[in-house]
Protein backbone atom coordinates (compact mmCIF):
# COMPACT_ATOMS: atom_id res chain seq x y z
CA UNK A 1 0.00 0.00 0.00
CA UNK A 2 1.18 3.26 -1.13
CA UNK A 3 1.23 5.97 1.82
CA UNK A 4 1.56 9.57 0.77
CA UNK A 5 4.15 11.66 3.49
CA UNK A 6 1.13 13.49 3.64
CA UNK A 7 -1.42 12.05 5.06
CA UNK A 8 1.03 10.03 7.50
CA UNK A 9 3.26 12.21 9.72
CA UNK A 10 5.56 10.10 12.03
CA UNK A 11 6.62 12.94 14.36
CA UNK A 12 2.72 14.06 15.00
CA UNK A 13 2.40 10.81 16.73
CA UNK A 14 5.75 10.81 18.42
CA UNK A 15 5.27 13.35 20.77
CA UNK A 16 2.79 15.01 22.97
CA UNK A 17 3.33 18.29 21.62
CA UNK A 18 5.27 19.61 18.82
CA UNK A 19 5.95 23.38 17.45
CA UNK A 20 7.16 23.23 13.61
CA UNK A 21 8.31 26.40 12.31
CA UNK A 22 6.28 28.69 14.54
CA UNK A 23 6.64 32.62 13.58
CA UNK A 24 4.87 35.13 15.73
CA UNK A 25 5.42 38.99 15.75
CA UNK A 26 4.10 41.81 17.81
CA UNK A 27 3.71 44.77 15.35
CA UNK A 28 6.62 44.34 13.37
CA UNK A 29 9.16 42.80 16.64
CA UNK A 30 9.27 39.58 15.63
CA UNK A 31 8.97 37.17 19.03
CA UNK A 32 9.81 33.54 17.40
CA UNK A 33 11.00 32.99 14.41
CA UNK A 34 11.04 29.66 13.20
CA UNK A 35 11.28 27.62 16.84
CA UNK A 36 10.82 24.11 16.91
CA UNK A 37 10.43 22.04 19.90
CA UNK A 38 8.82 18.51 20.59
CA UNK A 39 7.76 16.97 24.07
CA UNK A 40 6.89 13.94 24.88
CA UNK A 41 4.13 12.75 26.79
CA UNK A 42 4.91 12.53 30.61
CA UNK A 43 8.41 15.49 30.37
CA UNK A 44 9.05 18.36 32.61
CA UNK A 45 10.53 20.27 30.00
CA UNK A 46 11.98 23.99 31.32
CA UNK A 47 11.92 26.68 28.79
CA UNK A 48 14.68 29.04 29.79
CA UNK A 49 16.50 32.02 28.16
CA UNK A 50 16.75 35.71 28.19
CA UNK A 51 14.33 38.61 29.14
CA UNK A 52 12.32 39.28 25.40
CA UNK A 53 13.60 36.03 23.89
CA UNK A 54 10.16 34.65 23.15
CA UNK A 55 10.26 31.64 26.00
CA UNK A 56 6.74 33.19 27.45
CA UNK A 57 5.37 33.93 23.77
CA UNK A 58 6.26 30.19 22.73
CA UNK A 59 3.98 28.88 25.37
CA UNK A 60 1.16 31.05 24.63
CA UNK A 61 1.65 29.24 21.30
CA UNK A 62 2.07 26.11 22.62
CA UNK A 63 -1.06 26.25 24.72
CA UNK A 64 -3.06 27.71 22.08
CA UNK A 65 -3.14 31.12 23.88
CA UNK A 66 -1.69 32.81 20.28
CA UNK A 67 -2.23 31.83 17.18
CA UNK A 68 1.12 31.76 15.62
CA UNK A 69 1.57 33.74 11.99
CA UNK A 70 3.22 30.75 10.60
CA UNK A 71 4.59 27.24 11.26
CA UNK A 72 2.37 24.55 13.13
CA UNK A 73 1.17 23.52 16.91
CA UNK A 74 0.25 19.90 17.28
CA UNK A 75 -0.97 18.46 20.39
CA UNK A 76 -1.61 15.08 20.80
CA UNK A 77 -1.32 14.06 16.73
CA UNK A 78 -3.89 17.16 15.87
CA UNK A 79 -3.10 20.20 14.48
CA UNK A 80 -3.77 23.40 17.57
CA UNK A 81 -2.86 26.06 14.90
CA UNK A 82 -5.85 25.51 12.36
CA UNK A 83 -8.15 25.68 15.32
CA UNK A 84 -10.81 28.62 15.48
CA UNK A 85 -10.96 30.56 18.77
CA UNK A 86 -13.63 28.56 20.30
CA UNK A 87 -12.09 25.63 19.48
CA UNK A 88 -8.99 26.53 21.31
CA UNK A 89 -10.75 27.94 24.27
CA UNK A 90 -12.23 24.21 24.39
CA UNK A 91 -8.87 22.39 24.67
CA UNK A 92 -7.56 25.06 26.91
CA UNK A 93 -10.04 23.86 29.57
CA UNK A 94 -10.71 20.11 28.87
CA UNK A 95 -6.78 19.35 28.16
CA UNK A 96 -4.89 22.35 29.76
CA UNK A 97 -3.85 23.65 32.78
CA UNK A 98 -1.76 27.26 34.06
CA UNK A 99 0.10 28.61 36.70
CA UNK A 100 1.66 32.08 36.14
CA UNK A 101 3.30 34.60 37.98
CA UNK A 102 0.81 37.07 39.17
CA UNK A 103 -2.65 37.89 39.91
CA UNK A 104 -4.12 34.76 39.06
CA UNK A 105 -7.14 34.07 41.54
CA UNK A 106 -9.98 35.65 41.65
CA UNK A 107 -10.62 38.08 44.46
CA UNK A 108 -13.85 37.58 45.15
CA UNK A 109 -14.10 33.96 45.03
CA UNK A 110 -13.01 31.64 48.96
CA UNK A 111 -9.61 29.75 47.75
CA UNK A 112 -12.01 26.41 47.42
CA UNK A 113 -14.09 28.21 44.30
CA UNK A 114 -10.67 29.50 42.79
CA UNK A 115 -9.41 26.02 42.82
CA UNK A 116 -12.88 24.66 41.41
CA UNK A 117 -13.20 27.14 38.79
CA UNK A 118 -11.90 24.76 35.85
CA UNK A 119 -14.51 22.48 36.93
CA UNK A 120 -17.57 24.66 37.24
CA UNK A 121 -16.47 25.72 33.70
CA UNK A 122 -16.54 22.23 32.78
CA UNK A 123 -20.33 22.13 33.59
CA UNK A 124 -18.97 19.98 36.82
CA UNK A 125 -22.01 20.54 39.53
CA UNK A 126 -21.03 22.99 42.50
CA UNK A 127 -20.86 20.61 44.91
CA UNK A 128 -19.06 18.33 43.33
CA UNK A 129 -16.71 20.50 41.94
CA UNK A 130 -16.17 22.27 45.32
CA UNK A 131 -15.69 18.48 47.22
CA UNK A 132 -12.84 17.15 44.07
CA UNK A 133 -11.17 20.75 44.79
CA UNK A 134 -10.68 20.60 48.92
CA UNK A 135 -8.84 17.16 47.90
CA UNK A 136 -5.82 19.18 46.58
CA UNK A 137 -6.02 21.21 49.75
CA UNK A 138 -5.24 18.41 51.67
CA UNK A 139 -2.82 17.27 48.59
CA UNK A 140 -0.86 20.51 48.97
CA UNK A 141 -0.71 21.21 52.52
CA UNK A 142 -3.23 24.53 52.66
CA UNK A 143 -6.35 22.36 54.18
CA UNK A 144 -7.01 25.30 56.50
CA UNK A 145 -7.21 27.79 53.79
CA UNK A 146 -9.84 26.78 51.19
CA UNK A 147 -12.77 29.44 52.58
CA UNK A 148 -9.52 32.42 52.18
CA UNK A 149 -9.82 34.87 49.97
CA UNK A 150 -6.51 35.86 47.65
CA UNK A 151 -6.36 39.02 49.85
CA UNK A 152 -5.97 36.85 52.77
CA UNK A 153 -3.16 34.11 51.89
CA UNK A 154 0.77 34.85 51.79
CA UNK A 155 2.48 34.23 48.06
CA UNK A 156 3.64 30.82 48.85
CA UNK A 157 -0.32 29.61 49.86
CA UNK A 158 -1.70 31.92 46.92
CA UNK A 159 0.93 29.34 44.60
CA UNK A 160 -0.52 27.01 45.85
CA UNK A 161 -3.92 27.71 45.61
CA UNK A 162 -3.37 28.54 41.84
CA UNK A 163 -1.26 25.13 41.44
CA UNK A 164 -4.24 23.42 42.65
CA UNK A 165 -6.98 24.74 40.45
CA UNK A 166 -4.16 24.10 37.08
CA UNK A 167 -4.22 20.28 38.50
CA UNK A 168 -7.62 20.30 39.31
CA UNK A 169 -9.35 19.21 36.58
CA UNK A 170 -5.80 16.23 35.51
CA UNK A 171 -5.10 18.43 32.75
CA UNK A 172 -3.01 16.36 29.88
CA UNK A 173 -0.10 19.29 30.03
CA UNK A 174 0.33 21.76 32.69
CA UNK A 175 2.03 24.86 31.27
CA UNK A 176 3.64 27.04 34.18
CA UNK A 177 5.27 31.10 33.21
CA UNK A 178 7.05 31.85 35.92
CA UNK A 179 5.63 30.07 38.65
CA UNK A 180 8.18 31.14 41.42
CA UNK A 181 9.27 34.06 39.81
CA UNK A 182 7.71 36.03 42.89
CA UNK A 183 8.13 34.23 45.70
CA UNK A 184 11.35 33.66 48.18
CA UNK A 185 14.01 31.09 47.54
CA UNK A 186 12.48 28.45 50.27
CA UNK A 187 8.83 28.92 49.30
CA UNK A 188 9.58 28.63 45.48
CA UNK A 189 11.66 25.65 46.56
CA UNK A 190 8.08 24.21 48.37
CA UNK A 191 5.63 25.33 45.30
CA UNK A 192 7.92 23.40 42.71
CA UNK A 193 8.58 20.32 44.89
CA UNK A 194 4.56 20.25 45.08
CA UNK A 195 4.23 20.67 41.57
CA UNK A 196 6.73 18.13 40.21
CA UNK A 197 5.59 15.67 42.35
CA UNK A 198 2.35 16.33 41.76
CA UNK A 199 2.63 16.06 38.05
CA UNK A 200 4.57 12.59 38.27
CA UNK A 201 2.01 10.95 40.14
CA UNK A 202 -0.85 12.15 37.94
CA UNK A 203 1.15 11.50 34.63
CA UNK A 204 1.11 15.21 33.36
CA UNK A 205 3.43 16.99 31.35
CA UNK A 206 4.43 20.28 32.19
CA UNK A 207 5.70 22.90 30.28
CA UNK A 208 7.78 25.44 32.63
CA UNK A 209 9.38 28.80 31.67
CA UNK A 210 11.61 29.83 33.91
CA UNK A 211 15.01 32.39 33.86
CA UNK A 212 16.13 30.42 37.39
CA UNK A 213 18.30 27.80 36.92
CA UNK A 214 17.47 26.39 40.21
CA UNK A 215 13.47 26.04 39.14
CA UNK A 216 14.82 24.59 35.87
CA UNK A 217 16.65 22.09 37.78
CA UNK A 218 13.32 20.03 38.66
CA UNK A 219 12.63 19.68 34.83
CA UNK A 220 13.86 16.51 32.93
CA UNK A 221 15.46 18.03 29.93
CA UNK A 222 15.71 22.22 29.73
CA UNK A 223 15.97 24.09 26.04
CA UNK A 224 16.83 27.42 25.31
CA UNK A 225 14.80 30.22 23.81
CA UNK A 226 17.33 32.99 21.98
CA UNK A 227 16.42 35.22 19.55
CA UNK A 228 13.36 33.66 18.71
CA UNK A 229 14.85 30.10 18.19
CA UNK A 230 14.46 27.04 20.41
CA UNK A 231 18.43 25.47 21.13
CA UNK A 232 18.37 22.00 23.04
CA UNK A 233 21.01 21.45 25.33
CA UNK A 234 22.69 17.90 25.33
CA UNK A 235 24.39 16.79 28.21
CA UNK A 236 28.27 15.72 27.07
CA UNK A 237 31.04 13.71 28.39
CA UNK A 238 32.69 15.80 31.07
CA UNK A 239 36.73 16.04 31.03
CA UNK B 1 44.22 26.84 34.97
CA UNK B 2 45.75 24.81 32.55
CA UNK B 3 48.88 26.33 31.41
CA UNK B 4 50.13 23.42 28.83
CA UNK B 5 46.59 23.65 27.10
CA UNK B 6 46.41 27.32 27.23
CA UNK B 7 49.76 27.63 25.46
CA UNK B 8 48.98 25.15 23.07
CA UNK B 9 46.04 27.08 22.12
CA UNK B 10 47.95 30.31 21.66
CA UNK B 11 50.11 28.01 19.62
CA UNK B 12 48.00 27.17 17.74
CA UNK B 13 47.03 30.53 16.11
CA UNK B 14 50.80 30.45 14.89
CA UNK B 15 54.45 29.58 15.73
CA UNK B 16 55.41 31.74 18.41
CA UNK B 17 58.51 32.32 20.63
CA UNK B 18 58.46 31.70 23.71
CA UNK B 19 58.83 35.21 24.65
CA UNK B 20 55.33 35.91 22.96
CA UNK B 21 53.69 33.42 24.19
CA UNK B 22 54.67 34.80 28.03
CA UNK B 23 53.39 37.77 26.43
CA UNK B 24 49.85 36.70 25.85
CA UNK B 25 49.48 34.53 28.19
CA UNK B 26 50.24 37.34 30.89
CA UNK B 27 47.93 40.08 29.02
CA UNK B 28 44.46 38.09 29.08
CA UNK B 29 44.88 34.52 31.12
CA UNK B 30 47.74 35.90 33.72
CA UNK B 31 46.72 39.28 34.52
CA UNK B 32 46.90 38.15 38.79
CA UNK B 33 49.73 36.10 38.08
CA UNK B 34 52.46 36.57 35.56
CA UNK B 35 53.93 33.34 34.12
CA UNK B 36 57.28 32.74 34.80
CA UNK B 37 59.91 32.53 32.15
CA UNK B 38 61.19 29.38 33.50
CA UNK B 39 57.54 27.76 33.43
CA UNK B 40 56.80 28.82 29.85
CA UNK B 41 60.19 27.10 28.77
CA UNK B 42 59.62 24.01 31.20
CA UNK B 43 56.31 23.49 30.00
CA UNK B 44 57.69 23.94 26.50
CA UNK B 45 60.07 21.20 26.82
CA UNK B 46 57.86 19.00 28.39
CA UNK B 47 55.09 19.78 25.27
CA UNK B 48 58.10 19.38 23.05
CA UNK B 49 59.24 15.67 24.62
CA UNK B 50 55.40 14.58 24.20
CA UNK B 51 55.33 15.66 20.69
CA UNK B 52 52.77 18.06 21.20
CA UNK B 53 55.16 20.99 20.02
CA UNK B 54 57.93 21.44 17.57
CA UNK B 55 60.91 23.58 18.37
CA UNK B 56 61.87 25.43 14.89
CA UNK B 57 65.49 25.89 14.01
CA UNK B 58 67.57 27.85 16.09
CA UNK B 59 67.63 31.84 14.41
CA UNK B 60 70.34 33.23 13.81
CA UNK B 61 70.94 36.82 16.41
CA UNK B 62 71.42 37.69 20.17
CA UNK B 63 69.51 36.49 23.57
CA UNK B 64 68.30 33.37 24.71
CA UNK B 65 64.49 33.10 22.59
CA UNK B 66 65.65 32.15 19.46
CA UNK B 67 63.53 29.52 18.77
CA UNK B 68 60.08 29.31 17.53
CA UNK B 69 57.40 26.80 18.52
CA UNK B 70 54.99 25.19 16.31
CA UNK B 71 51.77 23.28 17.34
CA UNK B 72 51.91 19.38 16.28
CA UNK B 73 49.08 17.21 14.84
CA UNK B 74 48.86 15.43 18.10
CA UNK B 75 48.80 18.86 20.17
CA UNK B 76 45.97 20.42 18.16
CA UNK B 77 43.88 17.05 19.05
CA UNK B 78 44.73 17.25 22.67
CA UNK B 79 43.82 20.68 22.31
CA UNK B 80 40.91 20.75 20.27
CA UNK B 81 39.34 17.58 23.14
CA UNK B 82 39.74 19.84 25.83
CA UNK B 83 38.46 23.06 24.59
CA UNK B 84 35.06 21.24 23.17
CA UNK B 85 34.37 19.43 26.69
CA UNK B 86 32.33 20.67 29.36
CA UNK B 87 34.59 20.66 32.61
CA UNK B 88 33.10 18.94 35.76
CA UNK B 89 31.00 21.84 37.40
CA UNK B 90 32.26 22.79 40.90
CA UNK B 91 32.70 25.62 42.58
CA UNK B 92 35.41 28.41 41.83
CA UNK B 93 36.09 27.14 38.04
CA UNK B 94 35.37 30.34 36.28
CA UNK B 95 38.82 30.46 35.50
CA UNK B 96 38.32 28.04 33.10
CA UNK B 97 35.54 28.78 32.41
CA UNK B 98 36.84 32.02 31.07
CA UNK B 99 39.98 31.00 29.37
CA UNK B 100 38.13 28.26 27.25
CA UNK B 101 35.50 31.27 25.99
CA UNK B 102 38.59 33.42 25.37
CA UNK B 103 40.52 30.75 23.65
CA UNK B 104 37.39 30.01 21.07
CA UNK B 105 36.63 33.76 20.17
CA UNK B 106 40.77 34.28 19.76
CA UNK B 107 40.53 30.90 17.15
CA UNK B 108 37.26 31.86 16.08
CA UNK B 109 35.60 28.95 17.49
CA UNK B 110 32.09 29.14 18.53
CA UNK B 111 32.16 30.03 22.27
CA UNK B 112 28.16 30.07 22.10
CA UNK B 113 28.48 26.30 21.72
CA UNK B 114 30.78 25.86 23.90
CA UNK B 115 28.58 28.02 26.64
CA UNK B 116 25.75 26.34 25.55
CA UNK B 117 27.40 22.57 26.27
CA UNK B 118 28.67 23.98 29.91
CA UNK B 119 24.92 24.72 30.72
CA UNK B 120 23.83 21.74 30.38
CA UNK B 121 26.68 19.89 32.28
CA UNK B 122 25.74 22.73 35.25
CA UNK B 123 22.06 21.41 34.68
CA UNK B 124 22.74 18.17 34.45
CA UNK B 125 24.60 18.72 38.19
CA UNK B 126 21.49 20.78 39.76
CA UNK B 127 19.37 18.11 38.55
CA UNK B 128 21.40 15.47 40.74
CA UNK B 129 21.14 17.59 43.51
CA UNK B 130 17.43 18.53 43.77
CA UNK B 131 17.39 14.67 43.15
CA UNK B 132 19.41 14.59 46.45
CA UNK B 133 17.43 17.02 48.21
CA UNK B 134 14.61 14.85 48.44
CA UNK B 135 16.56 12.37 50.87
CA UNK B 136 15.86 12.32 54.87
CA UNK B 137 18.89 13.69 55.03
CA UNK B 138 19.02 17.67 56.58
CA UNK B 139 22.83 17.54 56.18
CA UNK B 140 22.51 16.25 52.83
CA UNK B 141 19.88 19.39 51.70
CA UNK B 142 21.81 22.11 52.92
CA UNK B 143 25.15 20.55 51.19
CA UNK B 144 22.95 20.19 47.95
CA UNK B 145 21.93 23.88 48.44
CA UNK B 146 25.50 24.92 48.81
CA UNK B 147 26.41 23.63 45.28
CA UNK B 148 23.27 24.62 43.42
CA UNK B 149 23.41 27.89 44.41
CA UNK B 150 27.27 27.83 43.31
CA UNK B 151 26.66 26.46 40.11
CA UNK B 152 23.53 29.26 39.97
CA UNK B 153 25.82 31.70 40.14
CA UNK B 154 28.08 30.17 37.12
CA UNK B 155 25.63 30.11 35.03
CA UNK B 156 24.49 33.75 35.35
CA UNK B 157 28.07 34.48 34.20
CA UNK B 158 27.57 31.80 31.47
CA UNK B 159 24.36 33.88 30.19
CA UNK B 160 26.14 37.20 30.86
CA UNK B 161 29.48 36.13 28.94
CA UNK B 162 26.56 34.76 26.42
CA UNK B 163 25.34 38.21 25.55
CA UNK B 164 28.91 39.82 26.02
CA UNK B 165 30.65 37.55 23.19
CA UNK B 166 30.26 40.10 20.43
CA UNK B 167 31.71 42.64 22.29
CA UNK B 168 34.67 40.06 24.17
CA UNK B 169 35.22 38.55 20.67
CA UNK B 170 36.29 42.17 19.66
CA UNK B 171 38.71 42.67 22.26
CA UNK B 172 40.30 39.70 22.23
CA UNK B 173 40.89 39.57 18.48
CA UNK B 174 41.90 42.82 17.71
Amino acid sequence: MNVSPATVDVRSTSYLIEARDVAYNFGETPALRGANLSISEGEILAVMGPSGSGKSTLLHCLAGILAPKRGEIWFSGERVDTLNENERSKLRRDAFGFVFQFGQLVPELTAEENVALPLLLGGLRRSDALERARRWFDRLGISDLERRRSGELSGGQQQRVALARGLVAHPKVLFADEPTGSLDSLTGELVMELLVTAARQDGTTVVLVTHEPRVAAYANREVVVRDGLVSSLVPQPLT
Amino acid sequence: MSVPLTLLGLLEREPSHGYDLKRDYDTFFGRAKPLPFGQVYATLARLSRDGKVAPGEVEPGDGPDRKRYAITEVGKQEFETWLSEPVEPEPHLQTVLFSKVVLALMLGRSAQQYLDTQRAAHLQRMRELTDLKRGESMIDVLLADHGLFHLEADLRWIDMTAARLPLLAEVVTS
